[in-house]
């Protein structure tokens, strides 16, 4: 009976970098699926992505490796964090910013149109 | 540095893509002439493409010379080559179009160029986190394309996809860190080595992993439950930007799919886990039902054919879940015969919309005798999607029939029957409308027609004064009936597809 708990704690407490991506991403989905105001929801799909980018960097981390810059004198020795996420990660930023910014182009003429970021009243006032 | 059109391919859009903005500095309207250009060579280096693969070669390119386990590859199969012909070519009848209805600022056609190069960079990588970069970069231009008229409801309608599609594309990027974390390895060809061998198809990471990409990549291709941004995206945007991500943006998410489903997770995934393969036809099934059902449903023409765009993607996907040589085949001819026929649908409702100022059925009353060439190749058209033979929507359609029977799936035959029925049912109503219904009958359109616009002919009409009709050129009527022709041509294209993809169902089945 007393060893069950105890196990989960053990687990979680190995494996924080991953309950934390889970946490974020749950979060921002629920964001962009619950709040009726664009922006938010773009922040939420920020939320979403960056808990993505953790996931990433998490599977790469290696405890007391090395960054993945092998000095040019002396040459590789020991351990190194896999470079590969890193990159991934560079690029899905790159793609991630163009993204917010197309978005917010987008509001900003939303708003121009209806005078309102709220979702509802936006439906409202496109169907009449 | 052989196989050099494969980069190319990607690299020259987005080369071209800059070129509007730079010549926009000095001239106006430069940007048609070079999409024309970057289009035209892209046609030519996908006729390239899809002769040595038609010859039964299957082949690669690694970029900047890297081995593929380090760095990036593109490669060519039977399945490729025919997404990026169809790529070429409706990029290049649209453009044809877009000369006389589509905006014209330089921007739109960097936009343009930039949404070809995504779509060449799916067709044709042959690494899983590249293909996310040129969903993205796909995802992007799409965005912007469909808010291009500038108007608040296209800008919502937007901004709508964007966060449905970006959430599909993450969902991806989930599934790819899952897949990266079993195996180590990004290149589609060393995953399929991989998997199945060092690390089980049964592993819960591997199974997640499918799971996120399915789910993520079946956003991208609109089936069913995620369908919900389809309908206003298409609706809302300008014709040319419905007639151009109407026949591609959705179909390389589906190609997507059936890349990952045979490249990395093989057959033999499906065999290790049933439950995956069903789940997955089930989904694609309902989608077929539900997207048909909506169809019927609708008024507004734009709509009505998103709808049927949402059960003919719920076919190709079904079909590709099958995984039996007929149903992949039919998966494939249908992937590329609906692309061609929904763009030419939308170019056909942009020149009516554009000639009588209406994009209602009830506005489409009589109008056969008004527009004869334009209607006539909406009606093949509507006839090639209901899958009336000789059409390549029947040669689609009927590959996928035998193959769900030779799959022992009769739910799924049963159900292609059954959407060609209700396919058959909005159709038939169009055609009705358009051909035998007097105009006086008509429910009254939404937007009043101009004073002039109901009159005037669609330039079928050889003694109309093409100045005197600034809206409707002999072109787009040309590129509308051309691609009809196309469609019913490519009817009796079945063995030329069977041979491009016998390699293909080699290798993979």
């Amino acid at each position: 009976m007393m060893e069950v708990p105890v196990l989960q704690v053990d687990f979680l407490a190995t494996r924080y970098a991953y309950a934390t991506f889970a946490v974020l991403f749950a979060t921002g989905l629920y964001m962009m699926v619950a709040s009726p105001n664009l922006v938010k929801k773009v922040i939420g799909l920020n939320l979403f992505q960056s808990a993505i980018f953790l996931f990433f960097i998490s599977m790469a981390y290696v405890a007391g490796a090395e960054v993945p810059v092998v000095p040019s004198a002396g040459g590789a020795v020991g351990e190194y964090v896999s470079p590969l996420p890193h990159v991934i990660v560079l690029t899905a930023i790159v793609v991630g910013v163009s993204l917010t910014a197309v978005a917010l182009a987008l509001i900003v003429r939303i708003y121009s149109e209806y005078g309102t970021l709220d979702e509802h009243t936006i439906r409202e006032v496109a169907d009449e | 540095m052989s196989n050099l059109e494969l980069p190319l391919l990607v690299a020259v859009p987005i080369v071209a893509a800059t070129l509007p903005l730079l010549f926009g500095l000095k001239f106006d309207e430069v940007g048609w002439p070079v999409a024309l250009l970057a289009t035209l060579v892209e046609t030519g280096l996908a006729a390239r493409v899809v002769g040595r693969v038609y010859a039964g070669e299957r082949y690669f390119h690694q970029l900047g010379g890297y081995d593929r386990q380090y760095g990036i590859e593109l490669a060519a199969d039977g399945l490729s080559a025919g997404v990026v012909a169809l790529i070429a070519v409706v990029a290049l009848l649209v453009l044809g179009f877009a000369r006389r209805a589509g905006p014209r600022r330089n921007s739109f056609y960097s936009a343009y160029l930039l949404l070809l190069a995504g779509l060449m960079g799916v067709s044709l990588t042959g690494d899983v986190f590249n293909l996310f970069v040129f969903l993205e970069i796909t995802g992007l231009a799409t965005y912007a394309l469909v808010a291009a008229d500038r108007s608040g409801r296209a800008a919502l309608a937007a901004l709508k996809y964007l966060i449905l599609g970006t959430a599909g594309a993450s969902l991806y990027l989930v599934g790819v860190g899952y897949l990266l974390l079993a195996t180590g390895t990004l290149n589609m060809a060393e995953l399929a080595g991989t998997l199945g061998s060092e690390v089980a198809y049964t592993d819960p990471m591997v199974v997640a992993s499918f799971g996120f990409v399915a789910v993520g990549l079946s956003v991208k291709a609109a089936v069913f439950p995620l369908h919900t941004w389809m309908p206003d995206a298409y609706a809302e945007s300008p014709d040319t930007v419905t007639a151009y991500i109407s026949g591609l943006a959705s179909t390389v998410g589906a190609y997507a799919l059936a890349r990952l489903i045979y490249s990395v997770y093989t057959v033999e995934f499906f065999a290790a886990v049933p439950l995956a393969q069903r789940a997955f036809v089930a989904a694609a099934t309902l989608s077929v039902v539900a997207g048909s059902v909506l169809a019927v449903t609708q008024s507004e023409v734009k709509r009505m054919l998103a709808y049927s765009s949402v059960a003919q993607f719920g076919l190709v996907v079904a079909a590709f879940g099958l995984a039996t040589e007929q149903a992949v085949l039919g998966g494939a001819i249908h992937l590329v015969g609906h692309g061609l026929m929904k763009s030419g649908l939308f170019l056909a409702v942009g020149v009516l919309g554009l000639a009588h100022g209406t994009r209602d059925v009830g506005g489409y009353a009589n109008l056969g005798y008004r527009s004869p060439v334009t209607v006539a190749a909406l009606g093949v058209l509507l006839l090639g999607l209901v899958g009336v033979p000789p059409s390549i929507g029947f040669l689609g359609k009927w590959y996928i029939a035998w193959g769900a029977v030779e799959a022992g799936a009769p739910v799924v035959a049963g159900v292609v029957l059954f959407s060609t029925l209700l396919t058959l049912l909005y159709a038939a109503r169009l055609l009705e409308t358009l051909y035998f219904r007097p105009a006086d009958d008509a429910e009254p359109a939404g937007p009043s027609p101009t004073a002039d616009g109901a009159v005037r002919s669609d330039g079928g009409d050889a003694s109309a004064d093409p100045d005197a009709d600034p809206s409707v050129s002999v072109g787009m009527v040309a590129v509308t009936a051309l691609v009809a022709a196309l469609t019913v041509a490519l009817g009796f294209a079945g063995p030329a597809f069977e041979t491009l993809l016998a390699p293909f169902m080699e290798v993979f089945l």
